[in-house]
C-alpha cells in the first residue's frame, strides 16, 4: 500500500482557481544505481498522473527518471461543480494507486 | 576573567572528581570542555533556506508518509491487541513525549526507541520483533518520535546508565577509520566551516528518524551514524547495536536544549 | 609525471560504498546534453521552434543536494477556451536523460503552474518549453549549482 497525501480545498467558489497538492510515496528507482554486489538495480518509477475532477481529465503528468522519490506535484483547477476529485498515479508495470477527495462548490 | 577561570577550574575538578569517583582513567579529551550551551545549534540552522523550508512544511515533508503510515500501524488490530489500546488518552502510557527520554535504563538494559517498541511487540502484542530498519519499524518509530516534535530531550545520565553515557561519549573521542578522526574533531572543532559544498554540523541526532536527501528515503539515526563511520572509512556497526545505542545516549544528552525535530530534513 | 583528468565543475561523485546499503551511481553510457534536449524538442512537437518568453522557471540558484530540488514553472496565459496552455514539457541538460517531465494543462487549469521536486545530475540547466493551443511554442529556463557533499560514502 503505498501512503499518499492530498491538499485540496474542502470547499470552494464556483470559478475559484484552487490549488491541488498530490504526493506519494514511491523510491523511483532510476535504473542507474548498482547495489553493493554491483548489480544494476532495475528501473521502477510511476509513469503516469492524471487527475479526474468527477471523472474528466483535469490534469496529466508523464514522468521520467529526473522526479525526485516521493514525488510531489502542485497543479491548478478551476471549481465548477461539487463532487470528486480523483489522484492517479500508474507504474512501469500499469499497477495504479489513487485517493479520492471530495470538493464542495458554492 | 577571574570568576570564569575559577568557573572553569570547578567544572574540570568536577569532571576529574566524576571520572576519579566510577573508577577511570581521565583521558585527554575528556578534559576538553563541551560545546558552550550557548552556542549548540541545531542541524536545522546548517541546511538551506530550500531545505529549511521542506522540513517546516505540514504536507510537503516527505517524512510525513512514514508518520502517516505509522499512524495507520499504532491504531491496527488483529489478533494483537493495537498499540493504542495500552497508549492512547491520558495516564502513564501516553506516549506525547516519550521518544525524548530515549535511549533509557529498563530493567537494566539500555533501551532505545527501536529497541522499547520491539519489546512491546514482543512481550505484550505477542507478535515478532521488528527488523532494524524496515519499513513499518521505521513508520512507527517516526509516529512515536513525532509525539515528541519541539520537545526538548529528557535522558538520564547518572546511576545506572552513566556506564553507558561514559562508552558513548568515549566513542565520540575515539579515533577511527582510514581517515583517523573523531566525531568531536568535525563536530566540535571544526562544526559551522566547510567540507567541499557542505557546512559542517554539530552532528546532534534532533532529526532522526528522519528523511536523509542523500538516502532519498526515510532512515534511523543508526543509520546515519554509519554513514558517518563509512564517512571516515571505518567499518560501521550494526544498526541496533549496543556500541550505537550508548552513541545515541551520548549525543541526545550533548544535544542539550535542543527540540525534537522529527521527522526532520537533511543533507 | 601525472596526468590530471579533467573534472567537470559541479559533477557529483559516482561511487558509494555499500556499508549501508546505499547503491551506487552510475552514469548511463550517453549522457544528455544541450544538443540531446534539442533533440527531445524537436521530437516531442515535430520540430517546431520555440520563443523565449513568457515561460518562468523557478529552482533554486543553488541546492545542497541534487536529489530533490524544489521547482516550478509558470507560463503567462489567460487559460481561457481560446487561449491557453496545452502541455509543458521540462528538460535537464545534464541528466542521463533529458526529459524530466511533461505536464498536460487545458483551460480547465486556471493557471498555468506546476511546482514539483525533479533529480538534478549536477550543476545545471534546466529548461521548460510551453505549448500553446495555437500550436506556438514557448521556452524558458533557469540554471542551479548543484554542491558536492561532504562525505563520499
Amino acid at each position: 500500500m503505498l501512503m499518499i497525501r492530498i491538499k485540496a480545498p474542502v470547499k470552494a467558489t464556483k470559478g475559484q482557481v484552487i490549488e491541488l497538492k498530490a504526493m506519494i510515496q514511491h523510491k523511483m528507482e532510476t535504473g542507474y544505481r548498482r547495489d553493493k554486489y554491483g548489480r544494476q538495480i532495475p528501473r521502477d518509477i510511476l509513469r503516469r498522473f492524471e487527475c479526474l475532477y468527477n471523472e474528466e481529465v483535469v490534469f496529466r503528468a508523464q514522468f521520467f527518471p529526473a522526479v525526485a522519490a516521493n514525488p510531489i506535484l502542485t497543479f491548478y483547477t478551476v471549481a465548477t461543480e461539487s463532487g470528486f476529485l480523483v489522484f492517479r498515479w500508474v507504474d512501469e508495470a500499469g499497477v495504479e494507486a489513487f485517493d479520492k477527495v471530495e470538493l464542495e462548490v458554492v | 576573567m577571574l570568576h570564569s577561570l575559577c568557573r572553569n577550574i570547578s567544572i574540570l575538578s568536577l569532571l576529574m572528581w566524576s571520572a576519579f569517583a566510577s573508577g577511570e582513567e581521565i583521558r585527554s579529551f575528556h578534559d576538553k570542555p563541551d560545546l558552550p550551551t550557548s552556542e549548540i545549534k541545531s542541524g536545522y540552522e546548517f541546511l538551506t533556506r530550500e531545505s529549511r523550508m521542506l522540513q517546516s512544511d505540514d504536507f510537503a515533508n516527505p517524512g510525513l508518509l512514514w508518520v502517516d503510515r505509522g499512524e495507520i500501524l499504532f491504531h491496527e488490530e488483529g489478533e494483537h491487541k493495537s498499540c493504542a489500546s495500552c497508549h492512547k488518552g491520558q495516564g502513564n502510557y501516553t506516549l506525547a513525549g516519550a521518544a525524548a527520554t530515549f535511549p533509557k535504563m529498563v530493567s537494566g538494559r539500555l533501551t532505545n526507541l527501536e529497541v522499547q517498541i520491539n519489546h512491546c511487540r514482543v512481550e505484550r502484542q505477542r507478535l515478532v520483533a521488528f527488523e532494524y530498519e524496515s519499513e513499518k519499524q521505521l513508520s512507527l518509530t517516526a509516529y512515536v518520535a513525532s509525539l515528541s516534535r519541539g520537545m526538548p530531550y529528557q535522558v538520564s545520565i547518572v546511576g545506572d546508565a552513566r556506564p553507558s553515557f561514559t562508552k558513548g561519549r568515549d566513542y565520540f573521542f575515539q579515533r577511527r577509520g582510514q581517515l583517523n578522526l573523531a566525531c568531536t574533531q568535525c563536530h566540535d572543532d571544526n562544526q559551522g566551516k566547510l567540507l567541499r559544498g557542505d557546512r559542517i554540523s554539530q552532528g546532534h541526532p534532533n532529526a532522526y528518524p528522519g528523511y536523509r536527501l542523500e538516502w532519498q528515503t526515510f532512515g534511523s539515526l543508526h543509520r546515519r551514524i554509519q554513514d558517518c563511520d563509512v564517512g571516515v572509512k571505518a567499518a560501521p556497526f550494526e544498526a541496533g547495536s549496543t556500541t550505537y545505542i550508548e552513541l545515541e545516549l551520548y549525543l541526545a544528552w550533548r544535544a542539550k536544549h535542543l527540540l525534537l525535530e522529527s521527522p526532520g530534513i537533511r543533507r | 609525471m601525472s596526468q590530471d583528468h579533467p573534472v567537470k565543475f559541479g559533477r557529483r561523485s559516482m561511487l558509494k560504498a555499500g556499508a549501508a546499503g546505499v547503491g551506487s551511481l552510475v552514469w548511463a553510457p550517453l549522457l544528455a546534453s544541450p544538443a540531446a534536449v534539442d533533440a527531445s524538442i524537436a521530437d516531442l512537437f515535430d520540430g517546431r521552434v520555440a520563443q523565449s518568453g513568457r515561460v518562468t522557471v523557478k529552482i533554486p540558484p543553488i541546492t545542497e543536494n541534487g536529489t530533490s530540488v524544489a521547482f516550478r514553472v509558470d507560463v503567462e496565459s489567460p487559460m481561457t477556451q481560446e487561449d491557453h496552455v496545452l502541455r509543458i514539457a521540462v528538460f535537464a541538460e545534464e541528466n542521463p536523460v533529458p526529459d524530466i517531465a511533461h505536464y498536460e494543462l487545458g483551460p480547465r487549469a486556471g493557471i498555468a503552474s506546476v511546482e514539483s521536486r525533479i533529480r538534478m545530475n549536477g550543476s545545471q540547466r534546466i529548461r521548460a518549453v510551453a505549448e500553446m493551443n495555437d500550436g506556438s511554442l514557448w521556452t524558458g529556463h533557469a540554471f542551479s549549482i548543484v554542491t558536492l557533499a561532504a562525505c563520499l560514502l
